[in-house]
């Protein structure tokens, strides 16, 4: 293996390949049989992070930079000047081996700028997941990206040897899309995956008759779209996601916040921040679809197209629906439990189990670790002292976000601010 | 107060809830031998480890708590806590004495201080899964060094044999001078005599391969390029890998 030559592929290719956000290594379940290399059946695992904070968990590369398109809002588009380089599908194979063994990673994410044709690209990245699978005896998580205008086939083929496949939709709107990638048709990325949502189905329906499935694509697909690139609305964002999730079956939409990488007039100049605390509230209201039982109609509407920034979606939607609070914690139901704001999946589930052996209170929640600052004005419990109900819903943000600067201070004065706005309220 | 003395294992801490039951000892107090802070006032009593004796009180324990509840006592265990012994042993009287099963009370102070303390185990068990970094020695065997907070890597021999089914590979802690060795058949433990010059780059080329060295290098150079540098945020970075970490990861030092 030439060193340098590789070293530097990969500074390309790695560096190329850091816009792509998904890196979860979860959700599968490929058991080491045979006495091979890897296992992927546990949960996924974050073997370091950048600087800016993010897993890395997957070695995440493109195969090359080379590309016929020319995408606004990419990187790799055919009209910008940068080094391009190319992987060959044995060194590929060769840094994810060393690199698994090594206890780096969880295994492969690859990606690819479009050489040629669709097919002709993803007939490679099936190259490599196939050569890791049956010569490297490899079971390691490998994460593909489906090409846009990939034939069934070749999607087919991914499918029996990765985990996970993702096309990145990138624009959430068709307007958006037309604008910054006119060579880009939205069928395109959707008959990838299409294909694997219906070989997935097939998957599931033939393994309750067989025991000797192949599995096919265990980790599910996932997607990615751009944050700010074209003056998108929130709801926009939000309803493209929920649709993608429902007609998919998708496992993830990952947000990435627009970095500027181009003088192209059509996007945020260069130097424009990164709308990171935007991609944050999509992320929130997201896990607000996926695990706390939300409809977005709740969460956004054309009454209510963009998320509040200085507050949470939950305390938001809270805050627009006070007469469904205050409601007993001892006695209402996990749906409600959930929409409480400062309560999350974990402590319901903590304050379902602990509720049986006896009725909880102030004392109680705070040990089991609600976060007492936002959900004492929604709850009541085993106590005589509660939060007043005759606030309105600005005066209920301003007191909340008061008590959030005082995150550091003892929780002794977070306990003694319960029982002081009660005194004041009732004086 | 009677203060019984265990040699420091799961067992001569499970002979010792057997004594206490045994003697009927009210106001016991189970502590490590190591620990030998006697005081005037109390009585002392030194357990003697026997396995069929543990067993028996792990049976019992298995009638009231389930597989997972189970796990968390191991867990706590092994989290070396001061007197985290007593809150076991709170907690099993607790278990034993009642008709129901009482380990999701968290009202309860020693079923919720196991739960959590239980909890820093596995988060410490995880982060071993995924910061010990191999290097391939010059005579083949992977070879990580560590120094976790608790004594975790009895829970992390299952999920490295099950990933690293073909090839020799040793996870040494330094801290508590034994290491976990896999065979290609079980892991075991093993004790060894660890050179200090071992995690000195400049000594590398002694003992691994040039080979090694370079995907190292290689891995460095992925960690780099992977930054978005715009989206910087070291706060984050040092939550996620708290510096105490920082000296066994290859990619920070390099």
């Amino acid at each position: 293996m030439d060193f340098e030559r590789i070293k530097e592929k990969l500074s390309i290719l790695a560096d190329a390949a850091k816009y792509d956000v998904s890196c979860s290594s979860s959700g599968s379940n490929r058991k080491n049989n045979n006495k091979g290399l890897g296992n992927s059946s546990g949960m996924g695992i974050c073997h370091s992070y950048t600087e800016d904070g993010r897993c890395v968990s997957l070695l995440k590369i493109l195969l090359t930079n080379h590309c016929i398109f020319d995408c606004a809002y990419c990187v790799t588009r055919k009209s910008n000047d940068i080094k391009r380089a190319a992987f060959q599908i044995q060194e590929v194979v060769d840094l994810t081996i060393n690199f698994y063994r090594r206890n780096y990673i969880e295994g492969l994410f690859l990606s690819s700028g479009i050489f040629k044709n669709a097919d002709y690209t993803m007939e490679r990245l099936v190259a490599v997941a196939k050569k890791l699978r049956e010569e490297e005896n490899f079971n390691g998580y490998i994460h593909l990206k489906s090409i846009p205008g990939a034939s069934d086939e070749l999607m087919r083929e991914a499918g029996l040897y990765a985990d996970r496949l993702s096309v990145n939709i990138e624009i959430p709107t068709e307007k958006g899309l037309k604008l910054l990638a006119p060579d880009k048709d939205r069928k395109d990325f959707i008959k990838p995956m299409e294909k694997v949502k219906n070989e997935i189905i097939q998957y599931k329906s033939e393994r309750k008759l067989l025991k000797k499935v192949p599995i096919y694509a265990p980790a599910g697909q996932s997607t990615q779209m751009i944050v700010g690139a074209s003056g998108e609305t929130d709801a926009e964002i939000m309803y493209t996601s929920a649709y993608f999730y429902k007609s998919f079956n998708l496992k993830r939409v990952y947000y990435s916040g627009y970095i500027p990488i181009s003088h192209d007039h059509r996007l945020p100049s260069i130097g424009t921040a990164v709308p990171l605390l935007r991609e944050n509230r999509l992320y929130q209201t997201d896990w607000l679809l996926r695990f706390y039982g939300f409809d977005i109609r709740e969460l956004l509407n054309s009454d209510f197209p963009n998320l509040e920034s200085d507050i949470d979606p939950k305390l938001s939607w809270a805050l627009r629906n006070l007469d469904q609070f205050p409601i007993d914690i001892n006695k209402a139901d996990t749906r409600m439990l959930l929409r409480v704001p400062g309560l999350g999946t974990k402590s319901v589930h903590k304050i379902i189990q602990a509720r049986r052996y006896r009725n909880l209170n102030w004392e109680n929640l705070k040990s089991i670790g609600a976060s007492l600052n936002r959900a004492k004005y929604f709850i009541t419990c085993d106590s005589r002292i509660f939060e007043t109900k005759d606030r309105t819903a600005a005066q209920l943000k301003g007191l909340i976000l008061n008590n959030a600067t005082s995150k550091f201070s003892s929780t002794l004065s977070a306990q003694l601010n319960l029982f002081e706005s009660q005194t004041i309220n009732s004086a | 107060m009677t203060i019984l003395k265990y040699d420091g294992t799961f067992e001569g801490f499970l002979s010792a809830v057997f004594h206490c039951y045994e003697n009927k000892i009210d106001d016991a107090s189970i502590l490590k031998k190591v620990y030998s802070a006697s005081t005037f006032f109390d009585t002392e009593e030194e357990i003697i480890t026997n396995p069929l004796k543990a067993k028996r009180v792990w049976k019992g324990i298995s009638k009231k708590i389930s597989a997972e509840g189970k796990k968390k006592l191991y867990k706590s265990f092994l989290s070396e806590v001061i007197e985290v012994e007593n809150i076991m042993l709170g907690y099993i009287k607790r278990a034993l004495s009642s008709e129901k099963n009482i380990e999701t009370d968290f009202t309860d102070y020693n079923v919720l201080t196991i739960d959590k303390i239980a909890k820093k185990v596995s988060r410490e068990k995880h982060r071993m899964d995924a910061f010990v970094r191999f290097r391939l020695t010059q005579d083949g065997i992977y070879f990580a060094t560590v120094e976790p907070d608790f004594n975790v890597l009895p829970l992390n021999a299952d999920h490295f044999k099950k990933r690293y089914a073909d090839q020799k590979w040793i996870i040494y802690d330094l801290k508590r001078k034994y290491g976990i060795y896999y065979n290609l058949e079980n892991v075991e433990m093993v004790t060894l005599e660890i050179s200090s010059t071992i995690n000195q780059k400049s000594q590398a080329s002694q003992y691994f391969t040039i080979e090694e060295i370079q995907f190292q290098q290689l891995w460095g150079n992925y960690f780099k390029s992977s930054n978005i540098v715009s989206r910087k945020n070291m706060e984050l970075h040092v939550k996620h890998i708290p510096k105490r970490y920082w000296k066994y990861l290859s990619e920070k030092n390099c």
